[in-house]
């Protein structure tokens, strides 16, 4: 057992920190926290978007975007295990790849198992270089947790589907280019075997953005309406009545994101302990019960980290990562909560003055909103403990009362 | 044995429940929350006129005369409906230090008018981040008038008097600090709004040049009175975060009762059902806890301190719990500004902090407990 | 809001005080005191002799079983006055541990359904503590579903034959009757073939074996019945009925206010202020205090929760479900206690008796313990649920088993 990286891994980890040396993007940073203080929605999203496509380009030019694509797509065509170590060298330069995760890390493979090679050649390059946007249009208000339970119908109409219905929880809707598309397109089958996943340019006539208003005050998402907007039969992913098994396929990439960037608050937690003084004058750092909570707290985020190492080493080996990587989320967003409200109360009644600033204090501040969304977006705790149940540990399903039933006969009123 | 609230009290309890479901809606809390206004004026008005500002102020002194377990039943209708009033600062804060410390002149002044609804009173204490000790109190008085900075004061834009925490003597004891009524609209003031994790609840940060400063009881006694009536903030405090648990739960259940995900009501799965019992034990629990406080309160205990702590640690962390725990029973709708869910999530954090930290409470109970175990 | 007993209230306390300080063994006080959790021990003494005396010297005087009617050996006493003995009977009341079952379960449930010669033999010796009772319900295949449990009874002339087993069975070794739950008709939904009875624990058939515990103690049984004869007129309720019938005795085990449950708390407290961390007592550590801070609210908060519904009784009222919370969470609560006062004694917290600190070994007592406290009579889940579906009026679980005759049930996991 070693943490070195092999001959190949280190020429590679080389390669690329000479190139991140040679191209630092320390401006782009500055601009991007200076985003962080700009209020209306608008001009900070675009603040942000130039800042990380201007960094995003630089790479794609260099072949250092999606490096685990194909050349021909905008990839390097690198191995897994290349790829982590770009992250690692990377580190918080990426950032400035908010903007593109959900697009680089959902859409692209998707786009990539379904579509034509036409397509491919036309769709993926851009987005790989971060000049096209994607978004994902999979969430509804009666489709979240149980994401099969979706109602935005699409029609055939000659060669084209035509879409009326809703989507909401949108990341980015508001700034995107393209987005990937599920839809019922037969209600009067079992509700997981009447879906079918679409790809469709955003800025197509009928497609209404409408931004939610988050519990931060704060906008990333969006409602996203539908009304009789075309979409050609081309741009169907998969067979008619197949999106339930292409939506796996991308929520496979949403939870197989290994090394992933999981914010603990635990390095902002540790600098603002140490910046701390307690009422007798000592640093926070000092204190018995600081120092416990935060021991507890690290040894988990560490224990996150090492288990990260476990899958890059099975990756480096070749072999597939195990289900130990669905706990990161579970793990981690809980836990940035109760580090936010710990630090709050830490600072005693002042503590309670709300900032946006990008200090440790500042940083946990945001947090004790942004950990709410965390433990939803994406799978909530809840659903993250039943896939660790059922798929990791092998315990049977929960009792599923819509199975086999007719969507449109499915009861829909709790009482 | 009759640990529970009379009848009378009861009826009280609905009766500010009614008044306040009528009028406190989350869209009353909404508007101060969003800043279309300081506070909600006309719910103050009409606490005015029930008679529920001055309900523990004596008689001869414009009050209602009745105890401060008629105070905790309101407190908790107050906390289950976020009112955006200055309730807290005016009445357990400086209406307790006024009738704890202030001369009968003082009294005449100012209590009518609280009672009135005519003066909207703080307690100003805090300077500096950390909980406040005798040390962090460096706002001083010299000559009748006030320099310094208080750089939390709640209900600081929109209070007509402070009752300022400051030194008369240097030093870093308490031997030095006194309690100075400030005319908050008078000369020598400016206060600059600051935005908290609750923006449905005013505070300010309040510079002092030479303001004028009526002492409220003897120089070397602030500190003492401060801690004394902190006590009993805490316990009513306690009772406006249980009203807020309960609500936060009973959210959290009708939302589980009506959502529906894989064709069943989410409240049949036993995640969110344990959830949610959770959230009922912790909130029992501290009911319970905070109804001790209320005994000793009401009867001045000497385990007023200890009951206090108690109460407040308890219902503090049943707060966080619920609230938090109804925003997860949500998904993304508790994400959203739309529904109340945030509204409750940011009023339990609020609460955690106004009167000094979790932490701060922890040590006081260990520390109150121990002085009575060496006692006995 | 007082603590005060009202003048009836007051009067029957000090009658109680007074007879208690006059006929309490004051020879166990001290061994009572210093016996850890579920480990009632006597120096000079054998337990079950002590526990029998006093309850009989109780009983003659009207001091058992208050609440019971007085022809069948009880007092005709209010619930608030068993709350008030309780209170008064102090550290004497660990000698009642023998009789929890019998008293609290299986007399309910003798006085509801049994005939009135059966009530007026069997009750006064059980109110007495001349005889023991012990409840036969659980069995591997019925725990928190006990519905699914499958001894049999079969109907044979006058009398019902039992075959099959129980387990868990509490004090089944030294009890003289048992309380019986089985099956008389598995053909019908699982919930409508069962029948309760009472049998002498001496009928030919019965056999008893010890289970030891994970704390090395055997305090329960397993029980095997073979061909064991029951006559019909030891048959509690209907034939078929034994499900509701067993509802009366689960409310009475969970109906048992003002019985305080213990959470270690006190005796953590305690350590810490004579604990030495870094030359200093224990309790001044911040981390130390932040824990017992957490805990004091619990165990004062179930404490003060006990008194609501004690004064509730004091109106005459039914307590409100809050009562459902007392055992979900003093066991867990227990166990964590356990677990710090054991990390904070430091390596030696892992012997029994850690010298000059622990002398009793009471909180390795506590740590084996409480994992019991979290199953027995429902476990953590089960009352989480009980709370989530009767108290929030939250939607029932799934049931797969219902309506469907019990010997269709799928038996086997996996
Ligand atoms: C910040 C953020 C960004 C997002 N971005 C996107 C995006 O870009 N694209 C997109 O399509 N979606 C997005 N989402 C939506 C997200 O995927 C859903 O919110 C999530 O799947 C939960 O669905 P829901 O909100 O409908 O909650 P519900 O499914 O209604 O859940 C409500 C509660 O019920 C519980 N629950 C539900 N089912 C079960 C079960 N079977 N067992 C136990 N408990 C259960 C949940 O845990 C939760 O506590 C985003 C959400 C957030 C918060
Ligand atoms: C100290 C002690 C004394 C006892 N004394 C007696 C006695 O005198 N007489 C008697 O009849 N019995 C007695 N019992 C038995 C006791 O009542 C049962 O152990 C208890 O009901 C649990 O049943 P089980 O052991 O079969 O566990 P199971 O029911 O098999 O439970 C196993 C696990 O599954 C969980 N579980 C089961 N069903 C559900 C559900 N629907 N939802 C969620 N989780 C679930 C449980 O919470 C538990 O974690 C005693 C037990 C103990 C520990």
């Amino acid at each position: 057992m070693n943490f070195d990286d092999t001959p190949q891994e280190a020429e590679y980890r080389a390669l690329a920190r000479k190139w991140i040396e040679a191209n630092r993007p320390d401006d782009l940073m500055k601009e991007l926290a200076a985003a962080d203080e700009i209020k209306d929605r608008d001009a900070r999203t675009a603040k942000i978007l130039k800042a990380s496509k201007a960094w995003q380009k630089k790479k794609a030019d260099a072949g250092w975007a999606c490096l685990s694509w194909p050349k021909e797509y905008g990839g390097r065509g690198a191995t897994p295990i290349q790829r982590v170590i770009w992250d690692q060298e990377e580190g918080k330069y990426g950032q400035l790849s908010g903007p593109f995760a959900i697009g680089q890390g959902m859409c692209g493979p998707t786009v990539m198992a379904y579509a034509s090679e036409e397509q491919k050649r036309r769709y993926l390059p851009p987005l790989a270089s971060g000049e096209e946007v994607w978004c994902q249009l999979f969430s509804e208000p009666a489709g979240g947790s149980d994401l099969a339970g979706l109602r935005t119908r699409a029609e055939k109409d000659g060669d084209d589907w035509i879409i009326n219905g809703q989507k909401i929880w949108t990341t980015g809707a508001h700034f995107c280019d393209y987005g990937i598309l599920i839809t019922r397109t037969d209600p009067t089958i079992a509700k997981h075997k009447g879906l079918t996943m679409f790809f469709l340019d955003m800025r197509s006539p009928g497609v209404e953005v409408r931004p939610i208003k988050q519990a931060s005050g704060h906008s990333g998402f969006n409602e996203v309406y539908f009304t009789n907007v075309r979409i050609p039969d081309a741009q169907r992913l998969g067979r008619v009545n197949d999106g339930w098994n292409v939506s796996l396929t991308t929520l496979m990439n949403e939870r197989f994101s290994i090394g992933a960037r999981l914010a603990t608050g635990v390095p902002e937690f540790f600098d603002f302990a140490a910046q701390m003084r307690m009422a007798d004058g000592t640093p926070a750092l000092d204190d018995r019960e600081v120092r416990s909570r935060l021991a507890t707290w690290a040894a988990r985020s560490n224990g996150l980290k090492y288990t990260a190492y476990r899958a890059i080493s099975a990756l480096s080996k070749g072999e597939r990562p195990g289900p130990e990587n669905s706990i990161g989320k579970l793990v981690a967003a809980p836990m940035t909560q109760d580090i936010a409200m710990y630090a709050l109360d830490l600072q005693g009644p002042m503590g309670a003055i709300s900032r946006d600033d990008n200090s440790p204090a500042g940083k946990l501040y945001q947090t004790l909103f942004h950990a709410i969304g965390m433990r939803i977006a994406g799978g909530t705790d809840e659903v993250m403990r039943n896939i660790i149940a059922e798929r990791v540990l092998g315990l049977p399903g929960d009792i599923r009362v819509d199975k086999d039933v007719p969507f449109n006969k499915i009861p829909t009123k709790g009482r | 044995m009759n640990f529970d609230f009379s009848d009378e009290q009861k009826q009280l309890r609905d009766e500010a429940r009614r008044f306040l479901s009528e009028n406190c809606t989350p869209k009353e809390v909404r508007a101060v929350l969003e800043g279309k206004a300081k506070y909600d004026a006309k719910i103050w008005k009409g606490l005015a006129d029930l008679g529920l500002l001055g309900i523990a102020i004596p008689e001869e002194f414009g009050g209602a005369g009745a105890g401060r377990l008629e105070l905790c039943v309101v407190a908790e209708e107050l906390g289950r409906a976020l009112a955006p009033v200055p309730y807290s600062s005016t009445v357990y804060l400086a209406s307790e230090l006024l009738m704890l410390a202030g001369s009968d002149a003082q009294k005449k002044h100012w209590l009518p008018k609280i009672a009135a609804g005519e003066a909207i009173g703080t307690l100003a204490l805090v300077e500096a981040v950390g909980d406040a000790t005798p040390k962090s109190i460096q706002a001083t008085v010299s000559g009748g008038k006030l320099t310094g900075r208080k750089t939390l004061v709640p209900e600081g834009e929109i209070a007509d008097f402070a009752i300022v925490v400051a030194r008369e003597k240097a030093g870093d004891d308490a031997r030095g600090v006194g309690l100075y009524i400030v005319d908050m609209k008078g000369a020598g003031v400016s206060a600059k709004s600051v935005e908290t994790v609750d923006p449905s609840r005013n505070h300010a940060e309040v510079a002092f040049s030479g303001a004028p400063a009526d002492p409220l009881g003897q120089v070397g006694e602030g500190w003492s009175c401060v801690d004394k009536v902190l006590d009993r903030a805490a316990v009513l405090v306690a009772f406006e975060q249980i009203g807020g648990a309960d609500r936060a739960l009973e959210m959290g259940r009708d939302y589980a009762l009506d959502r529906m995900a894989f064709g069943r009501p989410i409240g049949s799965f036993q995640a969110v059902k344990h959830m949610l019992a959770d959230m009922y034990v912790a909130a029992t629990l501290a009911r319970s806890n905070a109804y001790y406080g209320a005994w000793a309160l009401s009867t001045d205990a000497g385990e007023l301190a200890e009951a206090a702590a108690n109460a407040r640690v308890s219902a503090t962390q049943a707060y966080q719990l619920c609230a938090k725990n109804n925003t997860q029973v949500h998904g993304g709708m508790g994400f959203t500004w739309e529904f109340d869910c945030h509204l409750y999530y940011r009023r339990s954090n609020l609460l955690a902090l106004s009167l000094g930290s979790l932490t701060m409470w922890e040590n006081r109970l260990i520390d109150e407990m121990r002085k009575r175990n060496a006692a006995a | 809001m007082n603590f005060d007993d009202t003048p009836t209230e007051a009067a029957f306390r000090a009658e109680a005080r007074a007879w208690i300080a006059a006929n309490a063994p004051r020879e166990h006080e001290a061994d009572l005191r210093a016996s850890p959790f579920g480990r009632v021990a006597l120096r000079n003494t054998d337990i079950i002799a002590a526990s029998k005396t006093w309850q009989k010297k109780k009983a003659d005087a009207g001091w058992a079983c208050l609440h019971w009617p007085k022809e069948y050996g009880g007092r005709g006493a209010s619930p608030i006055e068993r709350v008030i003995w309780g209170q008064e009977e102090g550290v004497f009341g660990k000698l009642s541990g023998l009789f929890i079952i019998g008293h609290g379960m299986c007399g309910p449930t003798v006085m509801a359904f049994a005939s009135e010669e059966h009530k007026h033999k069997r009750l006064p010796p059980l109110a007495s503590g001349e005889e023991i009772w012990c409840q036969l319900f659980s069995e591997p295949a019925g725990g928190s579903d006990l519905a699914g449990l499958r001894t049999r009874a079969e109907k044979s002339g006058g009398e019902w034959v039992i075959n099959g087993q129980k387990i868990w069975t509490s004090g089944a070794h030294h009890s003289d009757w048992g309380l019986l739950i089985a099956r008389t008709d598995p053909e019908v939904a699982k919930h409508k073939g069962l029948t309760m009875f009472f049998l002498d624990m001496k009928s030919p058939g019965v056999e008893i074996r010890p289970i030891k515990q994970a704390n090395g103690q055997a305090e329960f049984n397993e029980v095997y019945f073979t061909d064991v004869r029951i006559p019909d007129h030891q048959r509690l309720g209907k034939v078929g009925d034994g499900w509701n019938v067993s509802l009366t005795t689960l409310m009475n085990e969970r109906l048992s206010i003002g019985a305080s449950m213990p959470t270690g708390f006190p005796e953590l407290f305690d350590l810490c202020e004579r604990l030495d961390a870094d030359g200093r007592p224990a309790i001044e550590n911040r981390h130390v205090r932040a824990k017992l801070a957490n805990w004091a609210t619990k165990s004062n908060g179930l404490k003060f929760t006990g008194y609501r519904a004690m004064s509730a009784l004091s109106r005459g009222e039914r307590p409100g479900p809050e009562n459902s919370i007392g055992k979900l969470v003093a066991g867990s609560t227990m166990q964590d206690i356990a677990q710090f006062a054991l990390e904070l004694e430091g390596p030696m917290g892992a012997l029994r008796r850690t010298p000059g600190i622990d002398e009793t070994g009471l909180f390795v007592a506590m740590l084996l313990r409480s994992p019991a406290t979290r199953i027995e009579g429902g476990t953590d889940e089960i009352l989480r649920n009980i709370i989530a579906e009767r108290v929030l009026g939250l939607p029932a679980d799934i049931r797969l088993d219902k309506d469907v005759p019990f010997d269709k049930i799928p038996t086997k996991g996996r």
